[in-house]
């Protein structure tokens, strides 16, 4: 529309003004068709190289023919994956960690946001603070020394949690807990009072009040909390490189990247497959839940 | 609490039983509230904050952490050649790719905003695309169209006569590279949140302005920018926190490569402290992202005051 409303108008003698306005809009909108359709290839080159990279026999890629187009498609390289024990466990572990700190990150945010948002107590706006604060602290600002807090809790109680997938159970939930809380504090938030203080009166326990009038009106907000913080646990990729080295403790966004891409010989064919599996769960997600993840993204600024 | 406890009965002109019972409420009410806050208490003060200063602790201990030296690990930093190009290098990328993160998602939301309302969902679904897949597999797709032999790119630049881009062998290149990815990432969360700025301006104010006359640009920088000027102050704040301290793209791509032209702090900080086993200098390296999120806070402390006012 930028462009379009800056481009001079053509010099209309005969035509009416209200004629005039309505062309100069059509061609606005076939112009802001246009500079889409260009952004839409940006965006979905990427994704369209690694389709068609994963449907190759790796002599394809390596005879350097024209890159743009499979010549003998192949589903060889997910068929071969799809066996692969150790991709198997990638993804094993990448599921188990995600729905763990999904379920993990629930518990902790959900009561602590009702708390905040509906029982008002000396430090709760500061705290409500606080929690947005510490969504902003980086996970490169603090990997090193978790690193040597976890190296030092065992050496004192002998628990080893480096180099086990678990340690992301403790680690992940640093990610997604405040910027759920938050979230959960903006829909709480929406809830009228008088809904919570009929409850009250009616003679249910604050914990009732929230498992059954919260958690069921805030239900939208829950499962916008319950996308974030799957596709970030998804998609962490520092943690458990920093914090996972043995290949059956990996998981996925780890060991495609350093598992399947071997010192020379680059079989990029199934590295592509590989990625694309490992895309498909936020994906469909997305694709299936696109307004509840387009609402958890904006909450942050548009809601609380 | 107590006050509230004491109040709360006066405003309510309810029976007496239900008046006690809520005093019961009202007196479990801090011992709820506390329990229901704890797990989130231990997370942040166990997990981040006693981490953020044990790293400044850190900081000050030799590499075998058995000694303090005090601030010996900056001033070997400061005498490093490459840290200097870290610094310049974690600057240009940021602002750079927020910059054009920045305008790109502008461009892109009022072109979305611009074509008729029920077409808008599917082109905006296809565009957050990038945002969705996880960076670090996304990049590896990055990886290989950039490839030194098998470029893709330079299989189309070629056909056009352009001889063969070293995307990520050349220094220059390389972080041109990282920068470009780095903004086909988070463009579309630029465009997501200012378009859900500019739905919410509301329509009267074009109406108005129309029928006074008003240009294109003229409505950009009258309406449509102050109306928006909340969004877009957090939105760039919140990225430049987030690309300042950007991992995955460069690690996959470059690794810091060539000879450390493309390391920002996060990737040198994994380099020295994960890699090369001396804890405490990666520590110092990562400190260095403190200012900015230091500076970045005072801002959006600012601006949660703001709302909570309005609430």
């Amino acid at each position: 529309m930028a462009t379009a409303a800056a481009l001079p108008a053509p010099p209309a003698i005969d035509t009416s003004s209200s004629h005039m306005a309505g062309q100069d809009r059509r061609w606005a909108v076939r112009w802001a068709y246009f500079f889409l359709c260009l952004f839409v290839v940006f965006a979905l080159v990427p994704p369209f190289y690694m389709l068609l990279t994963s449907l190759k026999h790796s002599n394809e890629i390596s005879a350097a023919t024209n890159p743009w187009w499979v010549f003998n498609p192949t589903l060889a390289n997910f068929a071969e994956l799809l066996s692969s024990p150790l991709f198997l466990t990638f993804f094993k572990n990448s599921a188990i960690v995600s729905v763990l700190v999904v379920i993990i990150t629930m518990l902790i945010s959900v009561p602590a946001a009702f708390a905040l948002s509906r029982m008002k107590f000396w430090g709760s706006s500061v705290l409500a603070t606080g929690v947005f604060l510490t969504y902003l602290v980086p996970e490169t600002l603090l990997f090193i020394p978790l690193f040597k807090m976890f190296a030092t809790f065992r050496d004192w109680t002998g628990i080893e949690l480096i180099n086990h997938w678990y340690v992301l159970l403790l680690v992940y939930p640093t990610l997604t807990v405040p910027f759920c809380t938050w979230i959960m504090i903006g829909y709480f938030a929406s809830i009228p009072k008088e809904l919570d203080e009929a409850a009250l009166i009616d003679g249910a326990s604050w914990t009732q009040t929230l498992l059954r009038i919260f958690v069921p009106v805030a239900l939208p907000g829950i499962i916008a909390a319950t996308i974030f913080a799957f596709t970030v646990s998804w998609a962490q990729f520092l943690y458990p490189l920093a914090f996972t080295t043995s290949q059956d403790q990996l998981v996925l966004s780890v060991g495609i990247a350093t598992t399947l891409i071997k010192a020379d010989v680059f079989n990029w064919g199934q590295i592509m497959a590989g990625a694309l599996l490992g895309a498909a769960p936020p994906l469909v997600i997305y694709a299936f839940l696109m307004d509840y993840y387009i609402a958890g993204l904006t909450a942050g600024a548009t809601k609380g | 609490m107590s006050e509230i406890a004491v109040r709360q009965p006066a405003t309510f002109a309810a029976p007496a039983r239900s008046r006690s019972r809520l005093r019961v409420f009202m007196r479990q009410r801090s011992t709820v509230a506390f329990l229901f806050t704890l797990p989130l208490l231990i997370l942040v003060s166990v997990m981040v904050v006693y981490p953020a200063f044990y790293a400044m602790h850190l900081a000050t201990l030799n590499k075998r952490m058995d000694r303090f030296i005090g601030l010996s690990n900056f001033t070997f930093l400061f005498t490093r050649e490459t840290f200097w190009m870290v610094v310049k290098q974690s600057c240009i990328f940021a602002v750079s790719a927020v910059i054009f993160k920045a305008l790109i998602g502008f461009v892109v939301a009022h072109l979305v905003h611009a074509i008729p309302e029920k077409g808008q969902r599917k082109w905006r679904g296809m565009l957050l695309v990038p945002w969705v897949i996880p960076p670090a597999l996304s990049t590896l797709a990055w990886l290989w169209l950039f490839d030194p032999s098998y470029s893709a790119f330079n299989y189309v630049l070629g056909g056009l006569g352009i001889g063969p881009i070293p995307w990520t062998g050349d220094a220059m290149w390389a972080r041109f590279s990282v920068i470009l990815v780095n903004i086909w990432y988070g463009a579309p969360f630029f465009m997501i949140m200012y378009l859900a700025a500019l739905k919410s301006v509301p329509a009267e104010l074009y109406e108005v302005a129309a029928i006074d006359g008003a240009t294109f640009w003229q409505r950009l920088w009258f309406i449509t920018l102050p109306m928006m000027r909340n969004i877009i102050a957090i939105t760039t704040l919140f990225s430049l926190i987030v690309t300042f301290a950007n991992f995955d793209i460069v690690w996959i791509l470059t690794a810091g490569g060539p000879i450390d032209r493309t390391h920002v702090f996060a990737t040198w900080a994994f380099r020295l402290g994960i890699q090369g086993g001396d804890i405490p200098l990666g520590a110092s390296v990562s400190l260095f992202m403190l200012p900015i999120l230091a500076v970045a806070a005072v801002f959006i402390l600012r601006d949660v005051n703001k709302r909570a006012e309005r609430m």
